[in-house]
């Protein structure tokens, strides 16, 4: 039997989220089991027999999370919390706990309340109520979070409008060196060629332009969405599918309202299809691209009336260079995206305010993915041109 | 006086004996351990729940939530216990509607029916006001009929078929979309109550307005991101019976008595059938943000999803028309449609008969009015296949018809039939949501590995949020993580989403307690044979082997444990105490 939460513990390390060895998993079913050994493993099981959660994770972060993680910690009152304005975090965090001390009655008192905590100079704590994977998720979502938070702030401290620690100066430069290099890096581009002439042809490409779309940095947590229309049929991967592993995990969805199977399907699916109603294209990607997430929440009016409602409420005509950024939320909802997003989808691709970033592609991923990529390394230099770096 | 914040502190105790009423003082360690709805009900529950069903000491209660009438999303809810007469079990239902958010401006939490009245009569709640009237309803009147007397407030009813003694019988709120299940209309109907009328002027107390809505727009984000719910194939865009088209491409759907677990008929049945033949709009109970009803451009409902398949593919009936038709005559009738279709499934087993030579329709109208062959299935399909020697074809467990997800397809779905303390139940913990829908996370729907933890854990959840009288349905989308956020915005009193599901376990355990006391072993918690020998229908690269006896039995054995239950699936002692629950020693 696989050791509980390898497959989540590789994912981590994979992603640049934790240091090899580092994650610890805590599996509870009839017993509790561990994915490995810590000094306070007590103090863990105290936690998940508490809580009696199916799972637990905890980890120390690796760079730069960890000293993003531990900067936005100290400036948190004790006890207090951590709440960035991305939509990751407003729709599922909600907030993110900073609990001061690694004991049992700490961590349970945190994560009574919300999904997962840091816990200053030691790391991150998720729980997961049914699997290891939400666990996974929350870890990290919370980094992501706290990333987007850093920088952004970092841009307003630069403005001279928002005070952070002198140690904010030692963490942007370094963080974003290193993924200037990871942009860099990015070499492997579909290679399924469109149009598409089989169902068959339509899955792969689906398969490999999410595969792509993990293995560049372009989401976090995995997650995303991709979709491609082909014989009146818009096929889109499922809701909290891993789009590194698609197989099995894509929904054909008959555009003229014969089935209901897109139930399980992505919750943009209603933006793919308005988008796939208003234009041409026939492929769309959506990411997380973390540049582009924090671009679009830079905003210099301070006074604005909608300030602090932008996610929603900003009637500003925002752009990036060519890019559109627009307000809504996910899914479907009366400000949801799918109200903003598809009419702005005029060039290379649209930013969702806090969210993320959609990109499509003419006949097959091959644009598409390029403009994703390309949209990112535009909005990393605009945001290192704004910070003098 | 301190105000009670989301609560009255005060439940209305109806004796229909002696036509008195008088009030119980709530609140303190009743409130916080049993939070309100389901759990509260369950309190005043337990000590009659050795009684059977028509004792006029078994009370029939209806409690309301401290969510009630608040405006907090989708928590418009009421809960109805008392013990089934079909099951034997103690049974909850959640009806929806401004029943609940009627009663509590008028001043009560709740609702305790007991004794049996002289006479057929009505119960009029205006506000402290509470008066007795004879029936204004004629015999074998049809549904809407009744509730069109009440064109103000809310009103509980029964149909005729409580009148001719049906097992299943629904009672029915107005504005709800669904008939209820397990057959307290026939409780109601014992105590000789054709109905309850209640109107309220007054209002809800809210500590905190500003955190309330805070909290409502955090639910409501979750539920705009929800496929399930609000996607373009969602249930606000078909009903629940946009589950149909999913369900059977995983072969889950139960045809022919659950002897074939995929439709390949050439009419189409689904949601987008009813959509094309009829167009439809949708519809909701009050307060819901999610609109999960649909109703056709003339009127009538489309059968939710459980009610849609039984009454077509289970039955072998391909007729949308004649679907619809069944449909309303069960909601005329008030009887529980998925008990009464798979019944008459049962029925077309054991006498052979195809869906050719049996009129469902007709079939329908006889076990309402109990005529002919409907006095034989007026008491549910186990009775009857008992009484025909072939009890193996009643597709139950404890007595209620299994719904439409066919467990050999999920086998956490197929663990929670078993185990669910109202018996063949998969809303107690929803394993579909994420052996199928995917939320909050995907598991693989052939393994027990892992299952009897997330089934207690969402049967815990399912259990608190019926107390705080929350749709099932928004559990799809937000988690008691959110809500605890606003109860406490509307009691002030701090509360996480750990208190509440620690709360939801012991409101779950003392409804074992219960079933303990009418005498439910581990032999109760278990699936018909049929699951355990024959394959369900291949299809789409899939096949679907039967459950595997030992496993389910190794599944169930660690549930128990995980439950804190004996090797026997029965309530212990110490673990009753260490949930503050009193214990009482049935022998």
């Amino acid at each position: 039997m696989d050791r509980p939460g390898l497959k989540y513990s590789a994912r981590l390390v994979k992603s640049g989220l934790c240091e090899a060895g580092a994650p610890l998993f805590g599996i509870m079913e009839d017993g509790i089991t561990w994915s490995g050994r810590i000094q306070e493993e007590h103090i863990l099981e105290e936690v998940l027999n508490t809580l009696n959660f199916g799972s637990i994770l905890f980890s120390p972060t690796a760079e730069p999370f960890r000293s993003i993680t531990e900067l936005l910690a100290g400036e948190a009152q004790p006890s207090g919390s951590i709440v960035p304005d991305d939509t990751e975090t407003r729709t599922f965090l909600h907030e993110i706990p900073v609990i001061s001390a690694f004991t049992p009655g700490e961590i349970i008192t945190a994560l009574k309340r919300r999904k997962g905590a840091i816990i200053p100079g030691r790391g991150i704590i998720t729980a997961g109520p049914v699997t290891p994977e939400q666990a996974f998720v929350t870890f990290s979502s919370i980094c992501f979070s706290c990333y987007v938070k850093f920088f952004s702030d970092y841009y307003y401290y630069t403005r001279g409008v928002k005070k952070l620690p002198d140690s904010a100066e030692k963490i942007a430069p370094q963080a974003l060196k290193a993924y200037r290099s990871a942009l860099k890096n990015i070499s492997d581009f579909p290679s399924a060629k469109g149009p598409f002439t089989s169902d068959e042809a339509v899955y792969a490409a689906i398969v490999e332009a999410g595969r792509l779309t993990v293995s560049s940095g372009m989401v976090d947590s995995f997650f995303g969405n991709v979709s491609a229309l082909f014989n009146d049929c818009i096929y889109i991967t499922q809701t909290a599918a891993s789009l590194d592993e698609l197989e099995g995990c894509i929904d054909c969805c008959p555009l003229d309202n014969s089935s209901t199977c897109a139930i399980t399907s992505s919750s943009e699916y209603s933006a793919h299809r308005a988008l796939y109603n208003l234009t041409h294209r026939r492929t769309v990607l959506h990411g997380h691209p973390r540049f582009s997430v924090i671009m679009s929440l830079l905003c210099d009016r301070h006074e604005c009336a909608n300030r602090g409602r932008c996610h929603t409420a900003c009637t500003a005509k925002r752009f990036i260079n060519d890019i559109p950024v627009v307000p809504g939320e996910i899914g479907t909802g009366p400000l949801g995206l799918v109200r903003t997003m598809p009419a702005a989808m005029m060039g290379r691709g649209v930013i969702v305010h806090g969210h993320g970033l959609f990109t499509a592609g003419a006949c097959d991923f091959t644009d598409a993915f390029t403009s994703l990529v390309d949209i990112e390394r535009m909005c990393f230099e605009e945001y290192c041109r704004l910070v003098q770096f | 006086m301190p105000i009670n914040f989301g609560r009255t502190g005060r439940v209305l105790l109806i004796n229909a004996t002696e036509r008195s009423v008088s009030a119980i003082e709530t609140g303190g360690d009743a409130a916080t351990f049993f939070i309100g709805g389901r759990g509260m009900a369950g309190n005043f529950l337990r000590p009659f729940a050795h009684l059977p069903f028509d004792s006029p000491q078994m009370p029939l209660i209806f409690m309301t939530g401290p969510l009630t009438g608040t405006g907090a999303p989708c928590s418009e809810m009421l809960s109805v216990m008392s013990k089934s007469p079909l099951t034997r079990t103690v049974f909850q239902f959640s009806a929806g509607g401004t029943f609940g958010s009627e009663l509590k401006k008028s001043g009560w939490d709740g609702i305790i029916l007991t004794g049996k009245s002289t006479s057929p009569c009505g119960i009029i709640i205006k506000d402290s006001s509470v008066t007795f009237e004879q029936s204004r309803f004629i015999p074998e009147m049809d549904v809407s009929q009744r509730l069109a007397f009440f064109s103000t407030g809310s009103a509980a009813v029964t149909g005729p078929a409580a009148e001719y003694g049906v097992l299943f019988s629904s009672m029915i709120f107005s504005g709800d979309t669904q008939q209820s299940r397990g057959g307290l209309g026939l409780v109601m109907e014992t105590k000789n109550i054709r109905y309850i009328h209640v109107r309220g002027s007054g209002s809800v107390s809210v500590h905190d307005l500003e955190k309330l809505t805070a909290a409502g727009e955090d639910i409501l984000r979750l539920v705009s991101a929800s496929p399930v719910l609000t996607g373009d194939h969602g249930f606000s865009r078909y009903g629940t019976a946009a589950l149909f088209d999913l369900v059977n491409s995983r072969g889950m759907l139960p045809c022919l008595n659950f002897r074939k677990t995929c439709y390949d008929g050439t009419d189409p049945l689904n949601a987008c059938a009813y959509d094309r033949l009829y167009g439809t709009v949708s519809y909701g109970c009050t307060g819901c943000d999610i609109h999960c009803g649909r109703r056709l451009a003339d009127g009538r409902p489309v059968p939710e999803y459980n009610a849609m398949v039984h009454l077509s593919a289970l039955t072998g009936n391909t007729s949308v028309e004649r679907t619809l038709l069944a449909s309303a005559l069960c909601a005329e009738k008030g009887m529980d449609p998925v008990s009464a279709a798979s019944t008459i499934a049962c029925y077309m087993e054991i006498t052979g008969k195809s869906p050719d030579e049996c009129d469902i329709v007709k079939l329908l109208a006889d076990i309402a009015l109990s005529r002919g062959e409907g006095e034989l299935l007026k008491s549910g399909s186990l009775r009857y296949a008992a009484a025909a020697s072939r009890p193996e074809l009643s597709m139950s467990v404890k007595g209620l018809e299994l719904p439409a997800f066919d467990p050999r397809g999920a086998y956490g779905t197929a663990l929670s039939y078993a185990v669910s303390t109202r018996g063949g139940c998969y809303s107690d913990a929803c394993a579909i949501s994420h052996e199928i829908l995917r939320k909050p996370v995907a598991t693989d729907r052939f393994t027990f590995s892992g299952k009897p933890r997330m089934i207690r854990l969402a049967e815990d959840a399912r259990s608190a949020a019926d107390s705080l009288t929350v749709c099932g349905n928004i559990l799809f989308a937000a988690s008691l993580e959110e809500y605890a956020r606003a109860l406490y915005a509307v009691t002030g009193t701090e509360t996480t989403g750990h208190d509440l599901m620690l709360a939801g376990e012991r409101i779950n355990y003392n409804e074992r307690i219960m079933n303990y006391i009418c005498g439910f072993t581990s032999a109760d918690d278990d699936l018909p044979a049929r699951f355990f020998s024959d394959p369900g229908t291949p299809g789409a690269g899939i096949s679907i082997p039967p459950l595997d006896r030992n496993k389910f039995l190794e599944a169930r054995s660690t549930y128990y444990r995980i439950r804190g239950l004996s090797a026997d699936g029965l309530p212990l002692e110490k673990k009753s105490l260490e949930l503050g629950l009193s214990w009482t020693d049935p022998d």
